[in-house]
Protein backbone atom coordinates (compact mmCIF):
# COMPACT_ATOMS: atom_id res chain seq x y z
CA UNK A 1 0.00 0.00 0.00
CA UNK A 2 1.70 3.07 -0.79
CA UNK A 3 1.83 5.98 1.51
CA UNK A 4 1.76 9.30 0.63
CA UNK A 5 2.51 12.58 2.20
CA UNK A 6 -0.18 15.12 2.86
CA UNK A 7 0.00 18.38 0.40
CA UNK A 8 -0.08 21.82 1.11
CA UNK A 9 -4.05 21.86 0.41
CA UNK A 10 -4.66 18.76 2.81
CA UNK A 11 -2.57 20.55 5.63
CA UNK A 12 -4.61 24.43 4.75
CA UNK A 13 -7.46 22.47 5.10
CA UNK A 14 -7.25 20.35 8.11
CA UNK A 15 -5.79 23.61 9.84
CA UNK A 16 -8.84 25.34 9.08
CA UNK A 17 -10.97 22.39 10.33
CA UNK A 18 -9.72 22.26 13.49
CA UNK A 19 -9.62 26.28 13.70
CA UNK A 20 -5.90 26.73 13.27
CA UNK A 21 -4.03 29.69 11.22
CA UNK A 22 -0.91 27.61 10.77
CA UNK A 23 1.31 25.18 11.94
CA UNK A 24 3.36 27.55 13.78
CA UNK A 25 -0.49 28.30 15.78
CA UNK A 26 -1.07 24.67 16.12
CA UNK A 27 2.05 23.58 18.14
CA UNK A 28 2.39 27.27 20.07
CA UNK A 29 1.59 25.74 23.32
CA UNK A 30 4.89 24.35 23.40
CA UNK A 31 7.09 26.25 24.97
CA UNK A 32 9.61 28.04 23.18
CA UNK A 33 12.45 27.04 25.27
CA UNK A 34 11.82 23.52 23.96
CA UNK A 35 11.65 23.84 20.69
CA UNK A 36 14.36 23.22 18.35
CA UNK A 37 14.16 25.65 14.87
CA UNK A 38 17.07 23.86 13.30
CA UNK A 39 18.77 20.62 13.50
CA UNK A 40 21.88 20.48 14.53
CA UNK A 41 24.62 19.60 11.27
CA UNK A 42 21.53 19.04 8.82
CA UNK A 43 21.28 22.13 6.56
CA UNK A 44 18.16 24.08 5.23
CA UNK A 45 16.43 23.43 2.20
CA UNK A 46 18.72 21.73 -0.43
CA UNK A 47 17.64 20.18 -3.98
CA UNK A 48 17.83 16.79 -4.75
CA UNK A 49 21.32 17.46 -6.84
CA UNK A 50 22.59 18.76 -4.11
CA UNK A 51 21.36 16.40 -1.57
CA UNK A 52 23.12 13.52 -3.40
CA UNK A 53 26.45 15.34 -3.53
CA UNK A 54 26.37 16.01 0.17
CA UNK A 55 25.76 12.49 1.03
CA UNK A 56 28.38 11.14 -0.87
CA UNK A 57 30.69 13.14 0.63
CA UNK A 58 29.53 12.45 4.07
CA UNK A 59 29.29 8.84 3.12
CA UNK A 60 32.97 8.35 1.29
CA UNK A 61 34.54 9.86 4.69
CA UNK A 62 34.14 6.57 6.08
CA UNK A 63 35.93 5.07 3.42
CA UNK A 64 36.17 1.31 3.60
CA UNK A 65 38.06 -0.24 7.01
CA UNK A 66 38.62 -3.01 8.05
CA UNK A 67 36.31 -2.76 11.11
CA UNK A 68 37.38 -4.79 14.78
CA UNK A 69 34.99 -2.56 16.59
CA UNK A 70 32.17 -4.60 18.15
CA UNK A 71 30.70 -2.73 21.27
CA UNK A 72 26.75 -3.17 20.63
CA UNK A 73 27.14 -2.50 16.78
CA UNK A 74 28.04 -5.60 14.61
CA UNK A 75 29.39 -6.28 11.39
CA UNK A 76 28.12 -9.44 9.62
CA UNK A 77 27.83 -10.60 6.13
CA UNK A 78 24.13 -9.16 4.72
CA UNK A 79 22.79 -11.63 2.06
CA UNK A 80 21.48 -9.77 -1.13
CA UNK A 81 18.44 -10.46 -0.74
CA UNK A 82 17.98 -9.12 2.76
CA UNK A 83 17.08 -5.49 1.22
CA UNK A 84 16.53 -6.76 -2.01
CA UNK A 85 13.14 -7.62 -0.85
CA UNK A 86 13.11 -5.49 2.25
CA UNK A 87 13.05 -2.33 -0.35
CA UNK A 88 10.43 -3.68 -2.13
CA UNK A 89 7.59 -0.64 -2.54
CA UNK A 90 5.38 -3.40 -0.71
CA UNK A 91 7.33 -3.18 2.23
CA UNK A 92 9.46 0.23 2.01
CA UNK A 93 7.91 1.87 4.78
CA UNK A 94 8.46 2.64 8.68
CA UNK A 95 5.09 2.28 9.16
CA UNK A 96 2.87 0.40 11.56
CA UNK A 97 -0.24 -0.78 9.57
CA UNK A 98 -3.44 0.25 11.40
CA UNK A 99 -5.82 -0.97 8.53
CA UNK A 100 -5.39 -4.63 8.63
CA UNK A 101 -7.36 -5.38 5.32
CA UNK A 102 -4.63 -3.40 3.62
CA UNK A 103 -1.64 -4.84 4.99
CA UNK A 104 -2.26 -8.45 5.52
CA UNK A 105 1.73 -8.97 3.92
CA UNK A 106 3.46 -6.36 6.16
CA UNK A 107 1.37 -7.77 9.50
CA UNK A 108 2.01 -11.41 8.58
CA UNK A 109 6.26 -10.01 7.97
CA UNK A 110 5.76 -9.01 11.45
CA UNK A 111 3.90 -11.94 13.16
CA UNK A 112 6.50 -14.06 11.68
CA UNK A 113 9.27 -11.89 13.27
CA UNK A 114 7.67 -12.15 16.46
CA UNK A 115 7.79 -16.20 16.42
CA UNK A 116 11.52 -16.00 15.65
CA UNK A 117 12.58 -13.83 18.25
CA UNK A 118 10.75 -15.15 20.89
CA UNK A 119 12.23 -18.72 19.83
CA UNK A 120 15.46 -17.22 19.81
CA UNK A 121 14.87 -15.60 23.41
CA UNK A 122 12.85 -18.62 24.72
CA UNK A 123 10.00 -16.55 25.78
CA UNK A 124 6.18 -16.43 24.73
CA UNK A 125 5.33 -13.25 23.57
CA UNK A 126 7.54 -10.45 21.20
CA UNK A 127 6.49 -6.95 20.69
CA UNK A 128 7.00 -5.82 16.99
CA UNK A 129 9.79 -4.05 18.32
CA UNK A 130 11.28 -0.90 19.16
CA UNK A 131 13.82 2.08 18.97
CA UNK A 132 17.01 0.57 19.24
CA UNK A 133 18.70 -1.97 22.74
CA UNK A 134 19.42 0.96 24.66
CA UNK A 135 15.85 2.18 24.72
CA UNK A 136 14.31 -0.92 25.08
CA UNK A 137 16.43 -1.73 28.25
CA UNK A 138 14.19 2.03 29.63
CA UNK A 139 11.20 0.64 27.91
CA UNK A 140 12.01 -2.41 30.11
CA UNK A 141 12.82 -0.96 33.43
CA UNK A 142 9.68 1.31 33.34
CA UNK A 143 7.59 -2.10 32.40
CA UNK A 144 9.08 -3.99 35.41
CA UNK A 145 7.76 -1.26 37.56
CA UNK A 146 4.44 -1.50 36.50
CA UNK A 147 4.47 -5.33 36.27
CA UNK A 148 6.37 -5.95 39.64
CA UNK A 149 3.83 -3.29 41.82
CA UNK A 150 4.76 -5.17 45.18
CA UNK A 151 7.66 -3.68 45.16
CA UNK A 152 8.32 0.27 45.48
CA UNK A 153 11.97 1.23 45.39
CA UNK A 154 12.08 2.05 41.90
CA UNK A 155 15.67 0.39 42.19
CA UNK A 156 17.07 -1.24 39.08
CA UNK A 157 20.21 -2.74 39.36
CA UNK A 158 22.37 -3.47 36.57
CA UNK A 159 24.99 -5.94 36.19
CA UNK A 160 28.41 -4.74 35.58
CA UNK A 161 28.61 -6.16 32.13
CA UNK A 162 25.55 -3.67 30.88
CA UNK A 163 26.84 -1.30 28.05
CA UNK A 164 27.12 1.84 29.61
CA UNK A 165 25.56 3.82 27.16
CA UNK A 166 22.47 1.63 27.31
CA UNK A 167 22.28 2.82 31.32
CA UNK A 168 22.51 6.52 29.64
CA UNK A 169 19.66 6.20 27.92
CA UNK A 170 17.57 4.42 30.31
CA UNK A 171 18.58 7.06 32.62
CA UNK A 172 17.74 9.79 30.34
CA UNK A 173 14.57 8.74 29.68
CA UNK A 174 13.37 6.55 32.79
CA UNK A 175 15.02 8.44 35.96
CA UNK A 176 12.64 11.62 35.85
CA UNK A 177 9.76 8.93 36.58
CA UNK A 178 11.08 7.53 39.92
CA UNK A 179 13.54 5.29 38.74
CA UNK A 180 17.08 4.83 40.07
CA UNK A 181 19.85 2.46 38.22
CA UNK A 182 22.34 1.37 40.33
CA UNK A 183 25.82 -1.32 39.47
CA UNK A 184 25.95 -4.44 41.05
CA UNK A 185 29.60 -4.97 42.34
CA UNK A 186 31.99 -6.22 39.32
CA UNK A 187 35.10 -9.42 40.20
CA UNK A 188 37.73 -7.62 38.45
CA UNK A 189 39.06 -11.00 37.85
CA UNK A 190 36.01 -11.86 35.47
CA UNK A 191 34.75 -8.72 35.10
CA UNK A 192 31.18 -10.32 35.91
CA UNK A 193 28.88 -9.94 38.73
CA UNK A 194 30.97 -10.34 42.49
CA UNK A 195 28.64 -12.99 43.91
CA UNK A 196 30.18 -12.90 47.31
CA UNK A 197 29.48 -9.04 47.62
CA UNK A 198 26.03 -9.08 46.75
CA UNK A 199 23.84 -7.28 49.50
CA UNK A 200 20.74 -8.27 49.78
CA UNK A 201 17.45 -7.05 50.78
CA UNK A 202 17.53 -3.79 48.65
CA UNK A 203 14.40 -4.69 47.29
CA UNK A 204 15.61 -4.19 43.72
CA UNK A 205 12.25 -4.08 40.89
CA UNK A 206 14.40 -5.61 38.33
CA UNK A 207 18.02 -6.94 37.52
CA UNK A 208 19.37 -6.33 34.55
CA UNK A 209 22.16 -8.92 33.41
CA UNK A 210 23.34 -8.59 29.94
CA UNK A 211 24.84 -11.63 27.91
CA UNK A 212 27.42 -11.56 26.45
CA UNK A 213 28.76 -8.57 28.72
CA UNK A 214 29.53 -5.28 26.89
CA UNK A 215 33.12 -5.92 27.55
CA UNK A 216 32.99 -10.08 26.28
CA UNK A 217 32.66 -12.21 29.08
CA UNK A 218 30.11 -14.84 29.85
CA UNK A 219 27.87 -14.05 33.08
CA UNK A 220 26.58 -16.91 35.21
CA UNK A 221 23.23 -15.92 33.94
CA UNK A 222 21.25 -18.59 35.44
CA UNK A 223 23.16 -17.84 39.34
CA UNK A 224 22.34 -13.64 38.71
CA UNK A 225 18.44 -14.82 37.59
CA UNK A 226 17.96 -17.07 40.69
CA UNK A 227 19.25 -14.52 43.13
CA UNK A 228 17.31 -11.78 41.51
CA UNK A 229 14.03 -13.64 41.79
CA UNK A 230 14.74 -14.41 45.61
CA UNK A 231 15.35 -10.67 45.77
CA UNK A 232 11.86 -10.33 44.56
CA UNK A 233 12.83 -8.73 41.30
CA UNK A 234 12.26 -8.97 38.05
CA UNK A 235 14.96 -10.34 35.49
CA UNK A 236 15.47 -8.29 32.35
CA UNK A 237 18.20 -9.82 30.24
CA UNK A 238 20.02 -8.19 27.29
CA UNK A 239 21.18 -10.18 24.95
CA UNK A 240 22.83 -10.58 21.21
CA UNK A 241 20.98 -12.48 19.16
CA UNK A 242 23.29 -13.83 17.11
CA UNK A 243 24.78 -14.89 20.58
CA UNK A 244 21.50 -16.35 21.23
CA UNK A 245 21.91 -19.04 18.64
CA UNK A 246 24.58 -20.73 20.63
CA UNK A 247 24.35 -19.65 24.12
CA UNK A 248 21.00 -20.45 26.76
CA UNK A 249 17.91 -18.37 25.93
CA UNK A 250 16.90 -15.66 28.53
CA UNK A 251 13.82 -17.90 28.90
CA UNK A 252 15.39 -20.84 30.54
CA UNK A 253 18.22 -18.57 32.85
CA UNK A 254 17.61 -19.98 36.10
CA UNK A 255 14.73 -21.81 37.28
CA UNK A 256 12.06 -19.49 36.62
CA UNK A 257 14.34 -17.54 33.21
CA UNK A 258 14.21 -13.65 32.63
CA UNK A 259 10.84 -12.43 32.49
CA UNK A 260 11.52 -9.74 30.07
CA UNK A 261 13.96 -10.30 26.99
CA UNK A 262 15.78 -7.26 25.28
CA UNK A 263 18.56 -6.53 23.00
CA UNK A 264 19.94 -4.86 20.23
CA UNK A 265 18.52 -6.38 16.47
CA UNK A 266 20.98 -4.58 14.81
CA UNK A 267 23.12 -7.69 14.16
CA UNK A 268 20.18 -9.71 12.05
CA UNK A 269 20.51 -8.23 8.58
CA UNK A 270 20.66 -4.90 9.62
CA UNK A 271 24.00 -2.73 8.31
CA UNK A 272 25.95 -0.85 10.75
CA UNK A 273 25.56 2.37 9.15
CA UNK A 274 27.65 4.96 11.07
CA UNK A 275 24.58 3.99 14.50
CA UNK A 276 21.21 3.29 12.94
CA UNK A 277 18.88 3.31 12.05
CA UNK A 278 18.69 -0.27 14.14
CA UNK A 279 15.97 -1.49 16.16
CA UNK A 280 15.94 -3.16 19.60
CA UNK A 281 13.52 -6.02 20.20
CA UNK A 282 11.53 -6.99 23.46
CA UNK A 283 9.86 -10.42 24.69
CA UNK A 284 8.39 -11.52 27.51
CA UNK A 285 6.72 -14.03 29.49
CA UNK A 286 2.65 -14.61 28.58
CA UNK A 287 1.90 -13.09 32.19
CA UNK A 288 3.48 -9.95 31.77
CA UNK A 289 2.11 -8.99 28.45
CA UNK A 290 -0.44 -6.22 29.22
CA UNK A 291 2.77 -4.87 30.33
CA UNK A 292 4.49 -4.88 27.06
CA UNK A 293 4.83 -1.54 25.35
CA UNK A 294 4.96 -1.25 21.67
CA UNK A 295 2.67 -3.02 19.18
CA UNK A 296 2.09 -6.88 18.69
CA UNK A 297 0.31 -8.50 15.86
CA UNK A 298 -1.89 -11.49 16.48
CA UNK A 299 -3.19 -14.08 14.28
CA UNK A 300 -7.16 -14.61 13.89
CA UNK A 301 -9.85 -15.71 12.00
CA UNK A 302 -12.00 -13.29 9.89
CA UNK A 303 -15.70 -14.46 9.81
CA UNK A 304 -15.46 -17.07 6.79
CA UNK A 305 -13.25 -18.76 9.11
CA UNK A 306 -9.75 -17.89 7.10
CA UNK A 307 -6.34 -16.98 9.39
CA UNK A 308 -6.00 -13.64 8.99
CA UNK A 309 -3.26 -10.73 10.88
CA UNK A 310 -3.94 -7.77 12.81
CA UNK A 311 -3.02 -5.62 15.88
CA UNK A 312 -4.11 -7.17 18.88
CA UNK A 313 -4.08 -5.82 22.65
CA UNK A 314 -4.37 -2.46 21.66
CA UNK A 315 -5.93 -0.70 24.94
CA UNK A 316 -2.37 -0.65 25.91
CA UNK A 317 -1.18 1.90 23.30
CA UNK A 318 -1.38 5.44 23.23
CA UNK A 319 -4.11 5.80 20.31
CA UNK A 320 -6.23 4.03 22.78
CA UNK A 321 -4.98 4.81 26.51
CA UNK A 322 -3.93 8.15 25.84
CA UNK A 323 -1.27 9.33 28.83
CA UNK A 324 -2.06 5.88 30.22
CA UNK A 325 -0.14 4.11 28.14
CA UNK A 326 2.60 1.25 28.52
CA UNK A 327 4.64 4.30 26.70
CA UNK A 328 4.35 7.19 24.79
CA UNK A 329 7.46 7.17 23.27
CA UNK A 330 8.19 4.22 21.35
CA UNK A 331 7.14 2.82 18.23
CA UNK A 332 8.21 0.33 16.12
CA UNK A 333 11.34 -0.15 13.81
CA UNK A 334 8.99 -1.96 10.48
CA UNK A 335 11.58 -1.61 7.69
CA UNK A 336 14.34 -3.00 9.83
CA UNK A 337 12.48 -5.82 11.35
CA UNK A 338 11.68 -6.23 8.06
CA UNK A 339 15.20 -6.98 6.92
CA UNK A 340 15.49 -8.76 10.22
CA UNK A 341 12.96 -11.24 9.24
CA UNK A 342 14.63 -12.02 5.74
CA UNK A 343 17.61 -12.56 7.41
CA UNK A 344 16.31 -15.14 10.26
CA UNK A 345 14.30 -16.71 7.17
CA UNK A 346 17.45 -17.43 4.49
CA UNK A 347 19.63 -18.36 7.60
CA UNK A 348 17.32 -20.71 9.30
CA UNK A 349 18.47 -21.32 12.90
CA UNK A 350 21.59 -23.44 11.77
CA UNK A 351 23.06 -20.85 9.10
CA UNK A 352 22.27 -18.38 12.63
CA UNK A 353 24.41 -20.64 14.74
CA UNK A 354 27.27 -21.12 12.23
CA UNK A 355 27.67 -17.45 11.68
CA UNK A 356 27.98 -17.48 15.14
CA UNK A 357 30.17 -20.57 15.69
CA UNK A 358 32.41 -18.07 12.48
CA UNK A 359 32.41 -15.59 14.39
CA UNK A 360 33.76 -17.40 17.99
CA UNK A 361 36.45 -19.11 15.81
CA UNK A 362 37.78 -15.41 14.54
CA UNK A 363 37.49 -14.19 17.84
CA UNK A 364 39.93 -16.60 18.99
CA UNK A 365 42.43 -16.41 16.21
CA UNK A 366 42.82 -13.09 16.54
CA UNK A 367 42.63 -12.73 20.38
CA UNK A 368 45.56 -15.57 20.22
CA UNK A 369 47.04 -13.53 17.79
CA UNK A 370 47.12 -10.23 20.09
CA UNK A 371 47.56 -12.20 23.21
CA UNK A 372 51.14 -13.16 21.53
CA UNK A 373 52.42 -9.57 21.22
CA UNK A 374 54.27 -8.58 24.40
CA UNK A 375 52.51 -5.61 26.51
CA UNK A 376 48.74 -7.37 25.33
CA UNK A 377 47.17 -9.39 27.85
CA UNK A 378 43.11 -10.94 28.50
CA UNK A 379 42.06 -8.03 30.89
CA UNK A 380 39.17 -10.62 32.13
CA UNK A 381 39.49 -14.20 32.15
CA UNK A 382 36.98 -17.20 31.26
CA UNK A 383 35.28 -17.93 27.74
CA UNK A 384 33.74 -14.96 25.82
CA UNK A 385 31.69 -14.73 22.25
CA UNK A 386 33.15 -12.93 19.46
CA UNK A 387 34.60 -9.88 21.18
CA UNK A 388 37.11 -9.64 23.92
CA UNK A 389 38.84 -6.96 26.24
CA UNK A 390 42.61 -6.92 26.35
CA UNK A 391 44.86 -4.98 28.70
CA UNK A 392 47.69 -2.96 26.93
CA UNK A 393 51.15 -2.00 28.39
CA UNK A 394 50.28 1.92 26.74
CA UNK A 395 47.29 3.92 25.66
CA UNK A 396 45.07 3.03 23.71
CA UNK A 397 43.76 5.77 21.64
CA UNK A 398 47.35 6.67 20.24
CA UNK A 399 47.30 2.78 18.81
CA UNK A 400 43.95 3.17 17.41
CA UNK A 401 45.02 6.16 15.46
CA UNK A 402 48.02 4.67 14.16
CA UNK A 403 46.19 1.70 13.33
CA UNK A 404 43.27 3.64 11.39
CA UNK A 405 45.88 5.14 9.50
CA UNK A 406 46.27 1.83 8.12
CA UNK A 407 42.66 1.78 7.11
CA UNK A 408 42.06 -0.75 10.40
CA UNK A 409 39.22 0.23 12.57
CA UNK A 410 40.84 -1.50 15.45
CA UNK A 411 38.41 -1.86 18.33
CA UNK A 412 36.69 0.29 20.94
CA UNK A 413 39.06 2.12 23.42
CA UNK A 414 37.53 0.11 26.65
CA UNK A 415 40.15 2.75 28.85
CA UNK A 416 37.35 4.34 30.49
CA UNK A 417 35.13 1.96 31.05
CA UNK A 418 37.65 -0.64 32.71
CA UNK A 419 39.31 2.00 34.48
CA UNK A 420 43.07 0.59 32.73
CA UNK A 421 44.65 0.80 29.23
CA UNK A 422 41.88 -1.85 27.42
CA UNK A 423 41.02 -2.40 23.96
CA UNK A 424 38.03 -4.09 23.01
CA UNK A 425 38.33 -6.01 20.04
CA UNK A 426 35.57 -8.06 17.75
CA UNK A 427 36.27 -10.34 15.00
CA UNK A 428 32.74 -11.67 13.03
CA UNK A 429 32.22 -14.35 10.04
CA UNK A 430 33.29 -11.10 7.81
CA UNK A 431 36.75 -11.96 8.59
CA UNK A 432 39.35 -14.12 6.34
CA UNK A 433 42.08 -15.50 8.11
CA UNK A 434 43.72 -13.35 6.38
CA UNK A 435 42.75 -10.07 7.56
CA UNK A 436 42.90 -11.22 11.51
CA UNK A 437 46.58 -12.04 10.52
CA UNK A 438 46.93 -8.89 8.87
CA UNK A 439 45.29 -6.99 11.63
CA UNK A 440 47.59 -8.95 13.86
CA UNK A 441 50.73 -8.06 12.09
CA UNK A 442 50.10 -4.45 12.20
CA UNK A 443 48.91 -4.34 15.85
CA UNK A 444 52.10 -6.17 16.27
CA UNK A 445 54.20 -3.38 14.07
CA UNK A 446 52.39 -0.51 16.06
CA UNK A 447 53.61 -1.81 19.47
CA UNK A 448 57.41 -2.50 18.96
CA UNK B 1 -31.39 -1.67 30.86
CA UNK B 2 -32.07 -4.29 33.61
CA UNK B 3 -33.61 -3.19 36.59
CA UNK B 4 -30.71 -1.54 39.42
CA UNK B 5 -30.39 -3.91 42.45
CA UNK B 6 -31.94 -1.62 45.36
CA UNK B 7 -29.38 -2.66 47.77
CA UNK B 8 -26.58 -0.34 46.68
CA UNK B 9 -25.33 2.79 46.70
CA UNK B 10 -23.83 3.88 43.16
CA UNK B 11 -21.38 6.73 42.10
CA UNK B 12 -21.80 9.27 38.99
CA UNK B 13 -18.99 7.11 37.68
CA UNK B 14 -20.87 4.48 37.11
CA UNK B 15 -19.66 2.22 40.28
CA UNK B 16 -21.91 0.05 42.78
CA UNK B 17 -20.86 -0.49 46.64
CA UNK B 18 -22.82 -2.84 49.01
CA UNK B 19 -22.22 -2.78 52.59
CA UNK B 20 -21.34 -6.65 53.73
CA UNK B 21 -21.84 -7.45 57.14
CA UNK B 22 -18.31 -8.01 58.57
CA UNK B 23 -18.31 -4.00 57.77
CA UNK B 24 -16.58 -4.49 54.41
CA UNK B 25 -17.62 -2.94 51.47
CA UNK B 26 -18.32 -4.71 48.17
CA UNK B 27 -17.40 -2.95 44.53
CA UNK B 28 -18.26 -3.08 41.14
CA UNK B 29 -19.00 -1.15 38.04
CA UNK B 30 -22.41 -0.94 36.94
CA UNK B 31 -24.70 -2.66 34.09
CA UNK B 32 -24.35 0.59 32.25
CA UNK B 33 -20.69 1.22 32.37
CA UNK B 34 -20.13 -2.86 31.44
CA UNK B 35 -22.23 -2.00 28.30
CA UNK B 36 -20.50 0.83 27.12
CA UNK B 37 -17.54 -0.16 27.71
CA UNK B 38 -18.62 -3.36 25.44
CA UNK B 39 -17.07 -6.99 25.96
CA UNK B 40 -14.71 -6.75 28.77
CA UNK B 41 -10.98 -8.89 27.80
CA UNK B 42 -8.99 -7.86 30.91
CA UNK B 43 -9.30 -6.62 34.39
CA UNK B 44 -6.00 -5.63 36.24
CA UNK B 45 -6.41 -5.88 40.00
CA UNK B 46 -4.59 -3.74 43.25
CA UNK B 47 -2.67 -6.21 45.47
CA UNK B 48 -4.83 -7.58 48.75
CA UNK B 49 -3.75 -5.14 51.50
CA UNK B 50 -3.34 -2.23 49.33
CA UNK B 51 -4.36 0.91 50.47
CA UNK B 52 -6.71 3.05 48.18
CA UNK B 53 -7.07 6.57 48.50
CA UNK B 54 -10.89 8.37 48.08
CA UNK B 55 -11.14 8.79 43.66
CA UNK B 56 -7.88 6.93 43.51
CA UNK B 57 -7.03 4.60 41.13
CA UNK B 58 -7.67 1.09 41.95
CA UNK B 59 -8.49 -1.29 38.92
CA UNK B 60 -8.53 -1.36 35.06
CA UNK B 61 -11.26 -2.61 33.08
CA UNK B 62 -10.39 -2.86 29.23
CA UNK B 63 -12.57 -4.19 26.31
CA UNK B 64 -11.17 -4.90 22.73
CA UNK B 65 -11.94 -0.90 22.76
CA UNK B 66 -10.81 0.90 25.38
CA UNK B 67 -9.47 0.42 29.11
CA UNK B 68 -10.59 2.42 31.66
CA UNK B 69 -9.62 3.19 35.07
CA UNK B 70 -11.68 2.33 37.92
CA UNK B 71 -11.32 4.75 40.86
CA UNK B 72 -11.88 4.14 44.62
CA UNK B 73 -14.82 5.61 45.61
CA UNK B 74 -14.19 5.06 49.50
CA UNK B 75 -10.73 5.40 50.87
CA UNK B 76 -9.73 1.99 52.39
CA UNK B 77 -7.76 -1.28 52.40
CA UNK B 78 -7.78 -3.92 49.67
CA UNK B 79 -9.52 -6.74 51.63
CA UNK B 80 -10.01 -8.93 48.64
CA UNK B 81 -10.28 -8.96 44.90
CA UNK B 82 -12.01 -11.13 42.72
CA UNK B 83 -9.91 -13.34 41.10
CA UNK B 84 -11.82 -14.98 39.27
CA UNK B 85 -12.02 -12.12 36.62
CA UNK B 86 -8.45 -13.24 35.44
CA UNK B 87 -9.87 -15.72 33.43
CA UNK B 88 -13.58 -14.81 33.17
CA UNK B 89 -13.48 -10.55 32.57
CA UNK B 90 -16.70 -11.23 31.06
CA UNK B 91 -18.49 -11.91 34.09
CA UNK B 92 -18.57 -8.09 34.30
CA UNK B 93 -21.18 -7.89 31.39
CA UNK B 94 -22.78 -10.79 32.55
CA UNK B 95 -23.43 -10.26 35.98
CA UNK B 96 -22.11 -6.99 37.15
CA UNK B 97 -24.27 -6.74 40.50
CA UNK B 98 -22.81 -10.25 41.44
CA UNK B 99 -20.53 -12.90 40.45
CA UNK B 100 -18.73 -9.58 38.34
CA UNK B 101 -17.67 -7.68 41.92
CA UNK B 102 -14.37 -6.66 41.31
CA UNK B 103 -12.72 -5.45 44.69
CA UNK B 104 -13.77 -5.45 48.68
CA UNK B 105 -12.70 -2.59 50.92
CA UNK B 106 -11.84 -2.53 54.02
CA UNK B 107 -13.11 1.34 54.51
CA UNK B 108 -10.87 3.40 56.67
CA UNK B 109 -13.40 5.99 57.74
CA UNK B 110 -17.35 5.97 57.61
CA UNK B 111 -18.65 6.11 54.27
CA UNK B 112 -20.04 9.54 53.77
CA UNK B 113 -23.64 8.36 51.68
CA UNK B 114 -24.13 12.07 50.69
CA UNK B 115 -21.14 11.29 48.13
CA UNK B 116 -22.97 8.62 47.17
CA UNK B 117 -26.64 7.73 44.95
CA UNK B 118 -29.74 5.73 45.89
CA UNK B 119 -31.26 3.05 43.41
CA UNK B 120 -33.44 6.02 42.18
CA UNK B 121 -30.93 8.68 42.03
CA UNK B 122 -28.63 6.47 39.77
CA UNK B 123 -31.77 5.89 37.88
CA UNK B 124 -32.60 9.77 37.42
CA UNK B 125 -28.67 9.72 36.06
CA UNK B 126 -29.36 7.15 33.50
CA UNK B 127 -32.40 8.50 32.34
CA UNK B 128 -30.67 12.27 31.83
CA UNK B 129 -27.46 10.64 30.30
CA UNK B 130 -30.24 8.69 27.81
CA UNK B 131 -31.96 12.37 27.01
Amino acid sequence: MPFIPHTEKDTREMLAAIGADSIEELFDEIPAELRIDHLHGVPEAHNEMEVSRLMSARAAMDGSPMCFIGAGAYEHHIPTAVWDIATRGEFYSAYTPYQAEASQGTLQTIYEYQTMITELTGLDVSNASLYDGASALAEAALMAVRTNRRVKTGLVLLAPGVNPVYEKVAQAIAGSQGLTFERLPVDAATGNVAFDALEAGRSPVAVVAQQPSFPGTLEDVDRLADWAHGEGALVISIANPTALALLKAPGHWGEKGADIAIGEGQPLGVPLSSGGPYFGYMTCKQQHVRQMPGRIVGRTTDLDGKPGFALTLQAREQHIRRTKATSNICTNQGLMVTAATIYMSLLGFEGLAAVARRSHANATRLVDGLCAIDGVSRLYEGPYFHEVALQLDRPVAPLLATLAERNILGGFDLTDYAGVDALLVCATETKTDGDIDAYIAAFAAVMT
Amino acid sequence: MSELPGDLLYTKDHEWLRREDDGSVTIGITDHAATALGDLVYVELPEVDQEVEAAGEMAVVESVKAASDVYAPIAGTVAAVNDDLADDPEKINAEPYGEGWIVRMMPSADIDESEMMSPDAYQQLLDELDD
